[in-house]
């Protein structure tokens, strides 16, 4: 579905990512581990065309996505919920939840997001702002189901949340791969996304240091975790 | 010795709304410009001369009348702000606000001096269209038709500004584009195309306003520059970017600049910027502003 190669990332003259590969497969769930400063945010950011200048390969379904604008990458059907999840403050729940265009057929309709986030039906009137952390994170993510994007760039989504939201956060992901999203998880907490995804990547100054299939990461956990610096 | 008597305030109160709507309309599309697209758009008032021009050119040349000019102008001024964006306005989104200003300040010098150019500094006239002739009587003054038709119009206007931006999907995006226009772009949402909408429609709303006060004042290069002072005293006593701010501040700066005249008419034009100047010192952030 995505097909990362090498792939180079700058910000004005700094070189973050160097010829960075990775997949994500359509349906699978991908996580991306690594330091802060690795270059997690920076991979997510130049595959929605964000960074200042990139070079090498970012195919989709055939298309390179480089050179386009984020709003191309979007209709192609990615969605971005990002590690500070961008809720706006002058919006209401309702109306961040509504702000992304449907760009496709096959987003989860109003119910559906009910369902799988029911606070956010009770919130609707509030201001995005005045949400906790972890119904911001809800929010961030019922916001880009919405949309009928198949492939989706999830940022630190258990970033400084309480453990019980990020088990909440877990059971979430894991139902949305049930809708057979296809899902790119950056994260630094290697337990969180143990069960969660098919195939891990680690990456290190910019670039990938390990491929690893699920079955294999139980496994490597404790030199996941030395690379992580945990 | 002040000589107050109570019709006559009323009396130049209600005059001061029919200003007010001008202030309101004028300072709405500015706030909405610098609110949206952060530039200080100087050349709002020129925009506004543009519209009562087309609309007396409209009637010179083609004989189209007050109420076709009422729509024609703001679109033909519109598509003139689309080009504007797109050539001048755009490449300064990422520079200083004062880059804004200086460009927009030489654009409405080089404008204005152009139309001195071809028609002279004198002003032109323009008729009251036939059927808002005449006058209601208020029981403290007689209110010119035409006038309690600017009021009306205008805050209709205003109003209507206000709800497309503060209720509607639209406006939703446009004001998640003000914080953060990157993410709103990786939503899916073309931003570059909808900032150069929203300054064509700021300023066909500062058309607009001109096309409703060319019957009321002459019709001549200078009159942007006289209202666009004004309007960038109400953005500031409103707050900066303030959509009601600017509309209420509009109105309410009309109305007492119309209080000045009845009770003390030599300080009806300076009275609107003392209040700029008693905000700033006790409130920067005006009357309707967020803290930054």
């Amino acid at each position: 579905m995505l097909e990362i190669r090498n792939l180079n990332a700058w910000y004005g003259e700094s070189h973050i990512l160097h010829g960075t590969n990775m997949d994500v497969p359509e349906g699978r769930v991908v996580s991306l581990l690594g330091r802060n400063g690795a270059g997690k945010t920076t991979t997510m950011r130049s595959i929605m065309g964000l960074m200042d200048r990139t070079s090498g390969t970012l195919n989709y379904k055939g298309d390179n996505l480089l050179n386009l604008r984020p709003d191309q990458i979007a209709r192609k059907g990615i969605a971005l919920c990002p590690e500070d999840r961008c809720i706006f403050p002058s919006l209401t729940v309702t109306e961040n939840l509504f702000l992304p265009p449907i760009i496709a057929k096959g987003g989860m309709d109003i119910e559906e997001i009910h369902t799988l986030f029911p606070n956010i039906r009770e919130r609707a009137a509030s201001r995005g702002t005045d949400l906790s952390g972890g119904e911001q994170q809800m929010l961030a993510i019922a916001r880009i189901l919405r949309t009928g994007a198949r492939l989706l760039l999830l940022d630190e989504p258990t970033e400084g949340l309480a453990p019980v939201i990020v088990q909440q956060i877990s059971r979430t992901i894991a139902r949305i791969k049930e809708h057979g999203y296809s899902i790119l998880l950056v994260e630094q907490n290697a337990h969180f996304v143990e069960g969660l995804a098919d195939v891990h990547y680690l990456i290190e100054n910019g670039m990938i240091v390990d491929r690893l299939e699920g079955t294999e990461f139980a496994r490597q956990i404790s030199r996941v975790e030395k690379l992580l610096g945990l | 010795m002040l000589d107050i008597n109570i019709n006559l305030i009323l009396g130049q109160m209600m005059l001061g709304l029919v200003n007010g709507a001008f202030y309101a309309i004028v300072s709405l599309g500015l706030a909405i410009i610098f609110g949206l697209l952060g530039v200080i758009n100087y050349a709002h008032g020129v925009f506004f001369m543009l519209g009562a021009f087309i609309a007396y050119m409209l009637g010179e040349t083609l004989g189209i009348g007050y109420w076709g000019a009422l729509i024609l102008a703001p679109l033909m001024i519109g598509v003139l702000g689309l080009f504007v964006e797109v050539l001048l306005i755009r490449h300064l989104y990422k520079l200083e606000h004062l880059y804004g200003l200086l460009l927009t300040l030489g654009l409405a010098l080089f404008i204005e001096g152009f139309l001195r150019i071809v028609f002279g500094p004198q002003g032109l006239p323009y008729a009251i269209p036939a059927n808002l002739r005449g006058a209601i009587n208020l029981g403290f003054m007689y209110l010119p038709n035409y006038r309690a038709w600017v009021v009306i119009f205008g805050i209709i206007l205003c109003l209507a500004t206000w709800f497309i931006i503060e209720r509607t999907p639209l406006g939703a995006k446009l004001r998640a584009a003000t914080d953060n226009p990157q993410m709103v772009q990786s939503f899916g949402i073309n931003v570059p195309v909808m900032l150069t909408l929203t300054y064509a429609a700021g300023v066909a709303l500062a058309a607009a306003g001109g096309v409703m006060a060319a019957p009321l004042i002459a019709v001549d290069p200078s009159m942007g520059t006289n209202i666009v002072i004004v309007a960038f005293a109400v953005v500031v006593i409103g707050g900066m970017g303030s959509i009601l701010g600017s509309i209420v501040t509009g109105l309410g700066l009309g109305l007492l600049e119309g209080f000045a005249k009845a009770v003390y008419p030599e300080a009806s034009s300076t009275v609107l910027f003392l209040a700029m100047v008693i905000v700033l010192v006790l409130r920067p952030r005006g009357l309707f502003g967020k803290m930054a």
